[in-house]
């Protein structure tokens, strides 16, 4: 079930479009992770889906229905830009800031004793905010985004000033969190961390929707028919090549190993060259390589700004 | 309506718990007395040391007539012991040395040595003493050659003076007495308070407003509520805390005043006593007017209109504040450093300087066309028109000039709530007015 759709949202700003006829939908219990370059407009969609901001035409539904202003209470937010009152109390804040998502004064403490037991942080919570790390300041903000069990989670670049280890810890809790029921919007620039907790992901670039489907999917998509083998060292590799129509791309010799990377040419299938390869040596590996996220999202923004320099 | 409260209970709690609130809420109505009350306390206390001066009259003319006062006594002494003690000042029992020289009646002029400095009461004393005893010997040489024996007395019986009363007679023909004095001190105290509360709370609005932003926790806040919520809570509650000051300044100040009162009524009731018995013995000195002031300026301060007064004081307090804070929050969300703030705040300010700068002309002329223009102008009439009210104001006047500030406080909210939503999120640009100009009309 769909939880959230956009249609054809547009924002302006002045002498700016934002947002271009951008239309997502994500589906229920999933990871959809919101990619582009800076400056692309993915914060400007995320504040309309918190109704910082208006979407000036298009629609927005959630849950089923269009977006009303009492749905702020089912979303978490954690903004990439993030902090606290400093010369608060750590429980003080949390607890407010729990009430003002609207849960009662009991729910908010019993919700933040379980996170803070959880996370083994209770003795912070009669600490002022300046006195702790920077990563405890980040772990605070989690419990604050998620205390008030919210149906819908957004986290803008939420790995960014933890350290790997409760980096680790924090990528289990939102898995956790899919696996309660929860759906996770998520936007960062991290690609390794967008292949291993999205399903599915959209990328917008200057103000446009350029790509969206499932991960494998895109993958699959963006992939250039390049295959690796791996053979021993009994005759020369590179010569077989260029003679059945493959074009080779990379040769490597190591050891015992030569390690060798072609393209495809004339959808000519792989199964001929292999023969040809058996008869004269050992065939010690064969795969497709698959474009990382990582390339693909390089691949896709150059080609949309053939000019101007992506920064990923 | 209730995350409003919640902010608002916020805004007010962390305010109110500060040391620093609480410090100087408890200490200014004490240096309120301690710089009003207590010097005039002091003067009203004799000094009751005992001194003893030298007096060296090298023109040999007042040491018969010369008296000791009650603590001080004068010993004349000749020309060598004055030159003596002159050379070592400190090792004599003198407290000082009064030197009057030979030629004083041409000069006018004579000299206290004393190894510290004298205090004002002697120097008064010893100069008035000189002053009366060669006045009442060029006055003794003018009747002597007038001819006229009681001239004296007669020149005394001419001297007059007029206690003017005020007296404002209202549209029923009623007379009320009215005091311009008590009108003027109700006046200045009252505006004066206002531009003082809307300066350091509305600043307070501002640099919460900046706290917010620039440690970025407003994203997380407005994810929740709306930013007019937070705008409106913050201003609400800030504004409470003022007032709760206020309310505790006065309070505290009654207290003191009161306890003061208690404290001194033994002195007062001599004073009265003191001043009965020189009436009864100099009945043409018209002393019942003396004696009546405390009364009087009871019985003036009660014929003030103290119900319209505090209400419009409560009103333009507020009003004042409202406009002049939700200016300054506005400025607070267009600004990332303290530094850039200064610059948009000088607009702001100027209004209110210019209000403090014009009381004294207002205070003066109540009823001229700068106090006019001033009181309906709703940037100035929260302190100016307050200045007015004591004096009484046509009721048409008061009614338009808080018509005006409401509708020019739901003007500026407008306006600073534009100026804050687009604001608050918007980081590293250099801000100037032509870019706020252009953000009263996006549609957010």
């Amino acid at each position: 079930m769909e939880i959230f759709k956009a249609t054809n949202v547009v924002k302006d700003y002045a002498g700016h479009r934002a947002l271009d006829e951008v239309s997502l939908t994500v589906k229920e219990q999933s990871i959809f992770g919101l990619l582009g370059p800076n400056g692309a407009g993915k914060t400007t969609l995320i504040r309309i889906i918190n109704q910082i901001t208006a979407a000036d035409q298009g629609e927005i539904e959630l849950f089923g229905r269009k977006l009303k202003a009492s749905d702020i209470q089912h979303i978490g937010y954690l903004p990439e830009e993030r902090g606290l009152y400093k010369k608060m109390k750590v429980g003080e804040q949390a607890l407010y800031l729990a009430q003002l998502k609207g849960l009662s004064k009991h729910d908010a403490l019993k919700g933040l004793k379980y996170w803070f037991e959880k996370f083994e942080i209770q003795p912070w919570w009669n600490k002022k905010v300046e006195e702790l790390s920077k990563g405890m300041q980040q772990k605070i903000q989690f419990v604050i985004t998620v205390v008030h069990k919210p149906k819908l989670l957004i986290f803008d670049e939420p790995f960014s000033g933890f350290d790997p280890i409760n980096a680790k810890l924090l990528k289990n809790e939102i898995l956790n969190l899919k696996e309660q029921g929860a759906t996770i919007i998520f936007s960062t620039h991290n690609m390794a961390s967008v292949e291993e907790v999205c399903d599915h992901i959209a990328l917008i670039n200057r103000s446009k929707k350029i790509l969206d489907g499932q991960i494998d999917a895109i993958k699959e998509q963006y992939k250039q028919d390049i295959y690796e083998v791996e053979t021993s060292t009994d005759h020369d590799v590179t010569a077989e090549f260029s003679r059945n129509g493959f074009q080779l791309i990379d040769y490597q010799l190591k050891g015992q190993t030569q390690r060798v990377k072609f393209q495809l040419e004339h959808e000519t299938p792989t199964n001929i060259l292999l023969q040809n390869l058996m008869d004269k040596m050992e065939i010690r590996s064969f795969r497709e390589v698959i474009p990382s996220m990582n390339e693909v999202f390089i691949q896709v923004v150059e080609q949309a700004n053939p000019k101007k320099q992506a920064h990923a | 309506m209730h995350k409003s409260f919640l902010i608002l209970k916020r805004e007010y709690l962390t305010r109110v718990r500060k040391k620093s609130f609480i410090i100087l809420t408890l200490l200014v109505p004490f240096l309120f007395a301690g710089f009003t009350i207590l010097p005039a306390w002091l003067a009203m206390q004799d000094d009751e040391e005992e001194r003893t001066i030298g007096v060296y009259d090298a023109s040999n003319q007042f040491s018969l007539r010369w008296e000791d006062t009650e603590f001080t006594n004068f010993e004349f002494i000749p020309e060598a012991e004055f030159e003596s003690i002159q050379n070592d000042m400190k090792s004599s029992k003198y407290y000082a040395v009064l030197h009057i020289p030979e030629d004083i009646l041409n000069t006018n002029r004579a000299r206290l040595l004393s190894d510290k400095q004298v205090t004002f009461d002697i120097k008064n004393m010893i100069g008035g003493k000189l002053e009366n005893l060669i006045e009442s010997d060029k006055k003794a040489v003018i009747i002597d050659e007038s001819g006229i024996p009681d001239l004296e007395e007669k020149l005394e019986a001419a001297r007059t003076r007029i206690q003017l009363e005020t007296i404002k007679v209202d549209d029923k023909g009623g007379a009320v007495k009215s005091s311009t004095e008590i009108a003027m001190a109700v006046g200045y105290a009252a505006g004066f308070i206002i531009y003082m509360f809307v300066f350091i709370y509305g600043a307070m609005v501002m640099r919460g407003v900046m706290e917010e932003k620039t440690s970025r926790i407003v994203e997380v806040i407005i994810s929740s509520v709306k930013p007019t919520q937070l705008m409106f809570g913050k201003i609400v509650g800030i504004g409470l805390v003022g007032l709760t000051q206020i309310v505790f300044w006065l309070i505290l100040i009654f207290l003191i005043v009161t306890g003061m009162q208690v404290f001194l009524t033994p002195d007062q009731a001599e004073l009265m006593q003191q001043s009965q018995n020189m009436m009864a013995a100099n009945p043409q000195l018209q002393g019942a007017a003396q004696e009546n002031a405390v009364l009087n300026i009871i019985d003036m301060v009660g014929n003030l209109n103290i119900p319209l007064i505090l209400g419009s004081f409560l009103f333009y307090f507020l009003g004042g504040f409202l406009m002049y804070s939700s200016l300054m929050g506005a400025v607070g969300a267009a600004v990332d450093h303290e530094e850039e703030a200064q610059q948009l705040m000088l607009p702001i300010t100027i209004p209110l300087i210019f209000s403090i700068i014009i009381l004294f002309p207002v205070v003066k002329n109540p009823e001229g066309a700068l106090a006019f223009w001033a009181s309906m102008v709703p940037l100035t009439s929260p302190v100016i028109m307050m200045v007015r009210v004591p004096y009484g104001v046509p009721l048409w006047e008061l009614l338009l000039s808080m018509g005006i500030l409401v509708a020019s406080i739901y003007g500026t909210i407008w306006v600073a709530g534009k100026i804050y939503r687009t604001g608050i999120l918007m980081y590293g640009k250099k801000v100037n007015f032509k870019e706020i100009v252009k953000w009263l009309f996006y549609h957010n």
